[in-house]
């Protein structure tokens, strides 16, 4: 793998904990690396596998998404939907040959900013140990 | 209350942070108000500062949202360089007399382009600046002042002159808003009460004439180091040192000046700086990491909530040196350096060399406030403040008039804010009947129809000061948007939340015809409700907004200039996909409920109830228990002068007897569905199930004292916490001669798992030291402490109980004292002076192990779906500036469930949940959640996996008659749905929509993320 080799995350967080959580981090002044781009969701349980299908379709090296902790979720339990969405997914797409550890869900809340940013440092560097995503623009869909 | 009809409007005397939160609470709650401010702009003392402790927020972010919300508010009317000169009249019918001085620049003809300043001749030292910077005659008084306009400075200050009628600034002005002609007036305003938030004055401390202020240049206050932090401030946010304009090294806070001095008769603690001086050096440090901070202090008062983890975050990972001492003089060496003389805590003198000085000034009662209060006939207290009691903070002596924030008493901004809505509260039951009789209906804006329009999106891009535009080179982002498809209008501004800028895209959007607008600048948490309101300002739907976060998500995390400008292009193109794709969403308004409840019958619950009820709410009152009074059961004295048990009789029996409080003691929640204005809740009584329906909720479920398991507690009957002994010697009648207390402080508390300060323990053990000197002085009396948290007033209770002869003897955490139990207790504790370990014999040993919260909370928390912090304390929706919101809406909090406090803090918390929770209530509707679920009925398969996953029951299958066909779809409640997406996620037809959140404008963002980036570097 080239030490070049910069990962692209995209990130779905949650309104009301996650995305506050990269807020806090954002208030506090909390450095972490530029790759991810953030799509805010009103809720974990509202990320769509198609949404992270496409992203890797798309080119996206790892996705996070970012719910409130088990059992703080604004909407009651959307993010235990989320996760059981997205232990599905990573069994459908190692099938397919995608690395599951391409997909990250975390509890972030929104007092954990430092949660947030070491998160992003770590889905940086264990990304760059994977290398690049395999199916980046391969498929047409 | 007279019997005659009140009058329906309010005189706010003081445009700080406390009043105008008081004018935003009335003017939501349907009174006319009357915002009076002597400087030429709202915003007071909070406006000049940097950051605020402990979140480190941009002071001006969280700040001028508010202000610029009063100067829009239809019932606000703003008055400035406006005194009060006299009230007259008397509760409910009051006349305000006012004197206003001229300004000599139209307000509603000047565009604030800065024309008349240009050509001024005339400089005068910035008030505002702290007098850092020049500024002109004719002048703004700061740059995102509301009202936004110039002003012209006839009167001068102390050695400088005003204007000299030199007329250049009327021939620079092409609006034609200056009129030298323009006359001073007297206003008499007749209204029904009167709330006083004047604030008070910093400290000045040339006074100290030990610490140079006013000879030395170097040595500076810490509100002239908040102007220096500030990106909009003198030096743009440099850290300069004024004697020389270099970047100085070694910085030296020292703290307590004009504060617990008794040679200047300020003997009160101003219950600020400690923090505020952490904060300072955090953020000198964060801005250049080579600065060395050191803080002289005598205690560190982090006794707020998560103060003590800032503190120690400000030691350990910031690096900043904290020296326990005090402070002999400081005298100037010839290059301008500073040396420093000081004794520590072992009385040794040092001399250390700083290159700059920040005096952490506290604030002073001045004599034009005392007399205002002397005008007024109120009552003023031993440190010249005004009186008033603790079983009512914000009530003065006389009837109708309240007072909130620091001219009540020094306090940070969170208190100032819940004083200012407690005596918007109490304003309200005394005006209930007028509510509403002296304002008109909101202007509803006509909306455009944009359906059939291309899309034209306009984007505006932030610099936010220097927040943004020192990393994301802004201009190079603007060019690169006007290049997207659709980008009709592209643009960068300062400060695109002030007011000029907000005018400004109003006539953009309607200029440039633009249909959709995108701001990038900073969250959309707290700056969106602002812009939507701009946008329907402009005939917008408010919703064809779509904001990206190009300052917490980029230039405040990535210190790479360029890795920021292209994440930051990234973000806008994402941005403009998605507007492309949005759509208008029509305003819902919910019913609501007009009643409330309060969970916890403590002093807060109470409080809370009662204040509800009095404004005329009906109010449910639960408590678990068979009585009420939580926590003010154990409790037998005060030094403060609340007679508890007093207190608690009087207000159990009108909470009984209200007859707009529903009262269930011995009673739980058991269930709670619906939302804000609609909740069903279910009490549970001896095993009955009640069903209620309510508006808004508050939560007051107190708290608990801490059993601790250290310093042989358990072991031996003589070691016994704060409440026993309290309950002891509340039945002891005489103590015998030489009788031996210890008290020891911070016990199991700031520190590990409870790192937080329990705020009332040491004047507990002051309360009952000053018992036992009562009940013979000539019992001894230890109290072995970590930092003495007597903020505020509460110092005059320190000083009495060393004139008494209580010891106080400090330790520090890695040095605690230690206990040995034999026929007496033997406590060890290491003195520093003689640098040995000494033995008292003792008694009795009291340990002060502080709060726990209550054992409900997390269960409590689930119910409601609101947060606890990491403490187990509910937490609220903003530190500083929602101290009694949780971001649910409708949901509240107050009392010690909120973080430690003591009664009269308590009081005016659940004063202010009663105000917050009135603004809700008082409207029989309400705006609904914009971003619900919506179903296409044609795509809808029937399949009901929707319904079993919604959370809130919203959605129900139903059939009906569609074109003569029968169809099964789903169908979802408007007023139940919450918009949390899940079904959206989880239709396997595609068939439900969430707006705002739509799958294709989602997948769009995805798309030209991938256009833009994603992939490439493979
Ligand atoms: S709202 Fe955060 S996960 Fe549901």
């Amino acid at each position: 793998m080239s030490e070049e080799f910069e990962p692209k995350i995209v990130g779905f967080l949650c309104n009301w904990c996650s995305y506050a959580g990269a807020d806090l981090a954002g208030t506090s002044r909390i450095q972490y690396p530029a790759n991810i781009r953030v799509i805010r969701v009103m809720c974990s349980g509202a990320v769509d596998s198609v949404y992270v299908n496409r992203a890797l379709i798309e080119g996206a090296d790892a996705i996070l998404i970012g719910g409130c902790h088990l059992g703080d979720c604004h909407y009651l339990n959307g993010n235990y939907k989320a996760r059981r969405k997205m232990v599905l997914l990573k069994n459908i797409l190692e099938t397919l040959g995608m690395e599951p550890e391409r997909i990250w869900v975390k509890w972030i809340s929104a007092s954990e900013g430092q949660k947030f940013a070491d998160t992003v440092k770590e889905m940086v560097e264990e990304t760059k140990r994977l290398g690049p995503n395999p199916f980046a623009k391969r498929w047409n869909v | 209350m007279s019997a005659n009809k009140t009058i329906g409007a309010v005189a706010v005397i003081g445009g700080g942070i406390a009043g105008v939160q008081s004018a935003l609470d009335l003017g939501d709650m349907g009174f006319k108000v009357y915002l009076i401010e002597k400087a030429p702009a709202i915003g007071g003392i909070m406006a000049m500062l940097d950051k605020t402790f402990p979140t480190n927020d941009c002071s001006m972010c969280i700040l001028s949202p508010k202000l610029v919300d009063c100067s829009r508010h239809q019932n606000i009317e703003i008055l400035t360089l406006a005194e009060m000169k006299g009230v007259e009249g008397e509760a409910g019918n009051f006349t305000v007399k006012v004197h206003q001085k001229a300004r000599f620049i139209d307000i509603d003809i000047c565009t604030s382009c800065g024309d008349c300043e240009a050509v001024c001749p005339i400089k005068l030292p910035s008030e505002f600046e702290q007098g850092l910077v020049m500024r002109k005659a004719a002048y703004k008084y700061y740059a995102q002042a509301i009202p936004n306009a110039y002003l012209i400075d006839k009167e001068g200050v102390p050695g400088y002159r005003g204007c000299i009628d030199c007329d250049a600034c009327t021939k620079a002005c092409k609006a034609g808003a200056i009129d030298h002609s323009q006359k001073a007036r007297d206003i008499e305003l007749n209204v029904g009460a009167v709330i006083l938030a004047l604030g008070t004055h910093p400290f000045d401390p040339s006074i100290k004439k030990e610490f140079g202020y006013g000879r030395f240049k170097n040595v500076i206050t810490s509100l002239e180091f908040e102007r220096i932090l500030s990106a909009s401030g003198p030096f743009e946010g440099e850290i300069l040192r004024p004697g020389d304009m270099e970047h100085p090294k070694k910085i030296a806070w020292v703290q307590c000046v004009g504060s617990r001095d008794r040679n200047i008769d300020q003997e009160f603690c101003s219950s600020m700086c400690c923090m505020y001086t952490a904060k300072e050096a955090v953020i000198a440090k964060e801005h250049e990491s080579d600065i060395e901070p050191t803080v002289f202090f005598i205690d560190v008062r982090s006794f707020g909530k998560d103060f003590d983890r800032y503190i120690e975050r400000a030691k350990t990972e910031h690096g900043i040196r904290y020296v326990r001492s005090r402070i002999s003089e400081i005298y100037e060496k010839d290059c301008g350096d500073l040396q420093l003389r000081y004794e520590d805590m072992e009385g040794d003198l040092h001399e250390e060399t700083y290159d700059m000085v920040v005096l952490s000034i506290g604030l002073c009662m001045t004599k034009d406030r005392s007399k205002i209060l002397s005008d007024l006939g109120l009552e003023v207290n031993d440190f010249g403040f005004a009186y008033s009691h603790q079983k009512d903070p914000v009530a003065l002596v006389r009837p109708g008039i309240f007072m909130a924030g620091s001219f009540m008493e020094p306090q940070a901004i969170p208190e100032s804010v819940m004083q200012a809505s407690a005596a918007s509260a109490q304003v309200a039951s005394l005006l209930k009947d007028s509510k509403g009789s002296l304002v008109e209906p909101r202007p509803e804006y006509p909306e455009r129809d944009v359906s059939s329009e291309e899309a034209r999106i306009g984007v505006f891009l932030c610099h936010c000061g220097i927040n943004i535009g020192s990393k994301v080179d802004i201009p190079s982002v603007v060019e690169y948007t006007k290049g997207l498809d659709n980008v009709v209008y592209a643009t960068e501004n300062l400060y695109t939340c002030s007011e000029d800028t907000q005018k400004k895209l109003v006539d953009i959007i309607q200029e440039e015809k633009l249909n959709r607008v995108i701001v990038a600048a900073c969250t959309p948490r707290t700056h969106e409700p602002h812009f939507k309101k701009s946008l329907a300002e402009a005939g917008l739907n408010p919703h064809l907004l779509e904001m990206t976060n190009i300052r917490e998500h980029c230039s405040w995390v990535h210190s790479d200039g360029a890795l920021a400008t292209e994440k930051a292009k990234e973000l806008v193109s994402m941005t403009v996909a998605k507007s492309r794709l949005l759509e208008p969403i029509p305003a819902l308004k919910i019913d609501v409920d007009q009643t409330a409840m309060v969970i916890g019958g403590g002093v807060a619950g109470m409080t809370a109830a009662l204040s509800l009820a009095d404004q005329g709410f009906k109010t449910l009152l639960v408590e678990r228990e068979a009585r009420l009074g939580g926590a003010l059961n154990s409790i037998h004295y005060t030094v403060e002068g609340i007679e508890v048990q007093e207190l608690l009789k009087d207000l159990s029996s009108r909470a009984e007897e209200h007859e707009n409080i529903d009262l269930h003691i011995r009673s739980n929640v058991s269930n709670i569905t619906g939302y804000v204005g609609n909740y069903t809740v279910n009490i549970m009584k001896d095993g009955k199930e009640s069903e209620h329906t309510i508006g808004a909720i508050i939560v007051a479920s107190g708290i608990k004292e801490h059993i601790p398991t250290s310093h042989g507690y358990g072991k031996d009957e003589r070691i016994v916490t704060q409440l026993r002994i309290e309950d002891e010697l509340s039945e002891t009648s005489s103590l015998t001669e030489g009788e031996t207390f210890v008290f020891i402080q911070c016990v199991e508390s700031r520190e590990g798992l409870r790192n937080y300060c329990s705020r009332t323990c040491c004047m507990g053990a002051l309360k009952n030291a000053l018992k036992i000197k009562e009940l013979n002085p000539r019992a001894e009396v230890y109290i072995i402490y970590r930092d003495l948290m007597t903020y505020g007033f509460w110092e005059r209770y320190y000083k009495q109980a060393r004139e008494k002869g209580v010891v106080f003897m400090q330790y520090d955490i890695d040095r605690k004292p230690d206990v040995e139990i034999g026929e007496k207790l033997t406590v060890k504790v290491w003195e520093p002076m003689l640098q040995e370990e000494i033995e008292i014999s003792a008694d009795h040993l009291v340990l002060s192990t502080g709060m726990d919260p209550a054992d409900g909370n997390p269960e409590l928390a689930k119910q409601l779906k609101v947060p606890l912090n990491q403490d187990g304390y509910f937490l609220e929706a903003h530190v500083k500036l929602k101290p009694v919101d949780f971001s649910t809406r409708g949901v509240f909090l107050a009392g010690s469930c909120h973080a430690p406090k003591f009664i009269g803090e308590s009081i005016y918390q659940a004063q202010a949940a009663a105000a917050r929770a009135a603004t809700i209530l008082s409207s029989p509707t309400l705006e609904a959640e914009p971003n619900i679920a919506v179903v296409d009925v044609d795509m809808c398969s029937g399949c009901r996996t929707c319904i079993s996953l919604c959370p809130y029951n919203a959605i129900e299958s139903v059939t009906e008659v569609i074109e003569g066909v029968e169809v099964t779809h789903a169908d979802i409640n408007e007023g139940l749905c919450q918009g949390c997406g899940t079904c959206v996620a989880a239709c396997p037809s595609g068939a439900i929509h969430q707006r705002g959140f739509r799958d294709d404008q989602i997948l769009a963002m995805i798309k030209a993320l991938g256009a833009c980036s994603l992939g490439g570097g493979s």
